[in-house]
């Protein structure tokens, strides 16, 4: 095994990225003394295209803990949260959240203003009407609930697209009135348009990491362009950031220059990350030289790498459907699993890593039957850690470094002999064949 | 039996005895004589919280409810399945389904009530193929001007299926004619609770819990009999009041506290006034109307009289007013919060509950469990000390 190589790349979108940030904090400043009024929104699905409409800074509390525990700060306010009631097994990032606002800290040191609007985005995850409504109370701002039906058919229907369009427009009737402001339509269009070309762009980054070596870890590295994307997707900083990120990255893939000098293994990585310990982490597959070609965590906030894309001619509907299919938490959980083969066999993996994380029940409850159905079922590498995305009392560093160890050498031994396989082929099913996916039997009962 | 020095009626113990071998018998006998009885007939199982059961009933089938598997089932595969950190009756669900025991089940319903029961869902839809599984999104947005319309075309979808499940049609009348049928079922239920708050002394907790879940397995009709036959039994026991605190439970809406827990919170002095277990059985706070579309009244029924729950979310009307509100209204002294353990709905909610509660001025004690747990000794003490605390405060 090799030393660890420094994996992280460095380069102009990292220093925008910084200041993209960083500017939004200022932002955010601003908006508490009376600049432009803030909304908060959830990440998963969000509809940051009609905060623009508004001219209205998006407040995303999830980006605050994250930012919070990759600042080795979180711990603080969680115990403040625990204190207030809060249990030891509630999500981190809610009790993050509400400790830092109960204390007045935040993650840059920057003033955060009360939102005019708490906008919950009921998308997937149910943790996020909790957290919201506990927001709302605490600091005393109104409270609208977006209701988001969790995709239980294969495809949207008709009806969820009905629903979710009228709660939009409720929602722009709501913000008019709070703000003071028109909806300005011609702007909620361009920020549609906006927001199409940052997805393309992010799409075709996705995708360079189909190459082998990837130019860039679709995790890790993905995460940093994460902040910009749900920031900014809206917005011309937001294009000119993204569209600049995928000629960096381009230009890196023409050179043939990977993360490593030498690309090991290929990975697709499910959950979140351990962002308290966000570089260890990384550094244990750097030791091993093994990059991340795919993610379902950077699909919380939209899933664009299969073809999605906001229409600026259908604005309404096309948000509702963002929100409905085309991001990973709103999508039922076998859903998640098609999402994973699929990256195994087009983004060339070799095998899967499952992170489990222990605040987010939205990720990791059933993830030991999803590691089943990849090891026993599809016969691909698996392996599976534990500890948390934002308390740094969950996180073993022994343990989990055993086990990847454990896990590589695993892979490193079947290469030598011949049966590591990447792609579709390692893809092989086990013995006992495939159970036909759940759909398809569902049908056969109704016919 | 207990501390309550009574005597309890020959006929209901009879009943609460048999509604107790009803409910303890994990392989759902009553479902598979049900199905034999009406041969080719289906059974439709429900996860908690709330199903719209008359619609399984309109469609000639039996809606079955699951409570989980108390102590009375080893976890061999669920386990692995779902590992740390999430409740319990998510893992027995899923082992009742790989074990056989829900083999006389032809479906099974879930809604997306929190982030464990709804991925449960398609894991069980994936482990256990052969049912038929849907999962209804039942509205967390009541006071959008779509919000009926999106769950009336939700229960049209589960009709739909139903009806090619049953290979025959759900008839509006036959519709209406279910959801009286359950509207009895919810009269009797909150006349029993009615008789309970008035006779804590005489009415047992424990018991009206037997009698109500049995429920879960039995046709509506039947039950609806049983419960009758409670309501007049039950009050007849021969018990002197005692001193005791008078308590609201919160909290068990889902994964079920064991009978010994409930019978311990009783012996320990407390009079139970109302609690939240089972609580779909309940879910409308009146009835629901038998005129004009069915689907409508059941839909609007739901986004406008429901009961108040962790799981279902209303802005217009905030849970933790309702329960200082509850607890004021029924004269009790304190709440007692009965928490699964890994339930995140119930633990968010009790920050904003307690919260509520201190600044009334109603005291609390919070406890945790877990179905399979059968000694107590700790939770015992814990009580004991909450009830004298405030007898001889
Ligand atoms: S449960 Fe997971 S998705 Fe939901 S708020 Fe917590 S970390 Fe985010
Ligand atoms: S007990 Fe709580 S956490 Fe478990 S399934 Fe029920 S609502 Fe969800």
């Amino acid at each position: 095994m090799g030393e660890t190589q420094a994996s992280e790349y460095r380069s102009d979108i990292h220093r925008q990225q910084r200041d993209l940030m960083l500017r939004w904090y200022q932002r955010l400043e601003e908006s508490a003394h009376g600049g432009p009024p803030a909304v908060s929104l959830m990440i998963s699905g969000n509809c940051v295209e009609l905060l623009e409409a508004f001219g209205a800074v998006p407040l995303y509390p999830e980006v605050n803990a994250l930012q919070l525990a990759i600042r080795h700060q979180s711990l603080d306010p969680i115990l403040a949260a625990e204190e207030m009631g809060y249990a030891a097994d509630n999500c981190a990032y809610v009790k993050a959240d509400i400790g830092a606002m109960i204390k007045g800290i935040t993650p840059a040191g920057t003033e955060l203003p009360v939102p005019k609007l708490v906008l919950c985005n009921f998308v997937g995850c149910n943790t996020y009407v909790k957290w919201f409504e506990h927001a709302a109370e605490f600091q005393n701002a109104p409270l609208a609930m977006l209701d988001v039906p969790f995709l239980r058919t294969a495809e949207p229907r008709a009806e969820d697209v009905a629903y979710i369009v009228c709660q939009l427009k409720e929602i722009v009737k709501q913000l008019e009135e709070l703000t003071g402001r028109r909806f300005d339509y011609d702007r909620f269009r361009e920020a549609m348009r906006c927001s199409a070309r940052v997805e393309e762009a992010w799409s075709r980054i996705k995708h360079l990491a189909r190459r082998t070596p990837t130019p860039f870890d679709a995790y890790f590295d993905a995460i940093t362009l994460m902040g910009p994307l749900y920031v900014y997707r809206g917005s011309p900083e937001g294009v000119a950031f993204f569209e600049l990120a995928l000629r960096e990255l381009e230009e890196k893939a023409a050179r043939g220059e990977g993360i490593y000098d030498q690309e090991r293994f290929r990975v697709v990585m499910e959950g979140p990350p351990p962002y308290p310990f966000f570089r260890t982490f990384r550094d244990m597959f750097a030791a091993w030289k093994a990059t991340a070609v795919a993610s379902t965590y950077s699909t919380v906030g939209g899933l664009w790498e299969f073809g999605f894309r906001h229409d600026p001619d259908h604005p309404f509907e096309s948000l509702a459907m963002h929100m409905l299919a085309h991001n990973v938490t709103n999508r039922n959980y076998l859903q998640r699993y098609d999402q994973i083969r699929r990256y195994i066999e087009e983004w060339d993996a070799d095998g899967v890593v499952i992170h489990f994380v222990k605040s987010c029940r939205l990720f990791s409850a059933g993830q030991g039957d999803m590691r089943g159905y990849f090891t026993q079922q599809l016969g691909v590498p698996t392996l599976y850690v534990e500890s948390d995305l934002e308390d740094p009392r969950y996180f073993s560093e022994a343990q989990i470094k055993n086990r990847m160890d454990a896990f590589f050498e695993a892979l490193e031994h079947a290469r030598s002999t011949g049966t590591l396989h990447r792609g579709a082929a390692a893809i092989r099913h086990a013995p006992g064949g495939e159970i036909a996916p759940a759909a398809a039997d569902r049908l056969k009962i109704l016919q | 039996m207990s501390s309550l020095n009574e005597t309890m009626p020959a006929a209901a113990e009879a009943l609460i005895e048999r509604c107790r071998e009803i409910v303890d018998d994990l392989s759902l006998g009553e479902v598979r004589r049900w199905k034999q009885e009406h041969p080719g007939a289906r059974a439709i199982g429900y996860f908690p919280v709330y199903a719209p059961v008359e619609l399984v009933h309109a469609a000639g089938m039996l809606p079955v409810g699951l409570n989980g598997a108390g102590d009375r089932l080893d976890l061999q595969y669920a386990d692995a399945r779902f590992g740390s950190f999430i409740c319990s009756i998510v893992k027995t669900t899923l082992e009742m389904g790989l074990t056989g025991h829900l083999d006389p089940l032809d479906g099974m319903l879930f809604s997306g009530i929190c982030d464990s029961a709804r991925n449960l869902a398609f894991v069980f839809e994936r482990n256990v193929p052969a049912k038929y599984v849907e999962f209804l999104h039942l509205p967390q947005n009541p006071a959008s001007a779509a919000s009926t319309e999106f769950l009336k075309g939700e229960y049209r979808r589960l009709a739909d299926a139903l009806e090619r499940l049953g290979g025959r049609k759900i008839e509006e009348d036959a519709l209406r004619a279910s959801i009286a049928v359950y509207n009895e079922n919810r009269r009797l239920l909150r006349d029993l609770y009615g008789l309970r708050a008035a006779n804590p002394h005489q009415v047992r907790t424990s018991d009206i819990y037997l009698l109500q879940r049995a429920g879960n397995f039995l046709p509506v009709e039947t039950h609806n009999e049983l419960l009758r036959e409670g309501l007049g039994s039950l009050a007849d026991r021969e018990a002197k009041p005692r001193d005791s605190v008078r308590i609201v439970i919160e909290g068990a809406f889902c994964e079920q506290p064991p009978l010994d827990l409930i019978r311990l919170v009783e012996d320990a002095g407390c009079y139970v006034l109302d609690d939240d277990f089972l609580l779909g059985l309940r879910w409308f706070t009146g009835d629901v109307p038998t005129g004009g579309d069915p689907l409508e009244a059941l839909a609007s029924c739901y986004l406008n009289h429901s009961v108040y729950s962790s799981v279902r979310h209303d802005f217009r009307n905030r849970r933790h007013k309702l329960l200082v509100e509850k607890t004021r209204r029924l004269g009790a002294q304190a709440v007692l919060f009965l928490i699964a353990k890994f339930c995140e709905p119930a633990y968010f909610d009790y920050v904003l509950f307690k919260r509520e509660l201190e600044a009334a001025a109603i005291p609390h004690l919070l406890l945790e469990f877990e179905e399979k747990a059968f000694t107590f000794d700790r939770l015992r003490t814990e009580v004991e000390t909450f009830v004298e605390s405030l007898l001889f405060d």
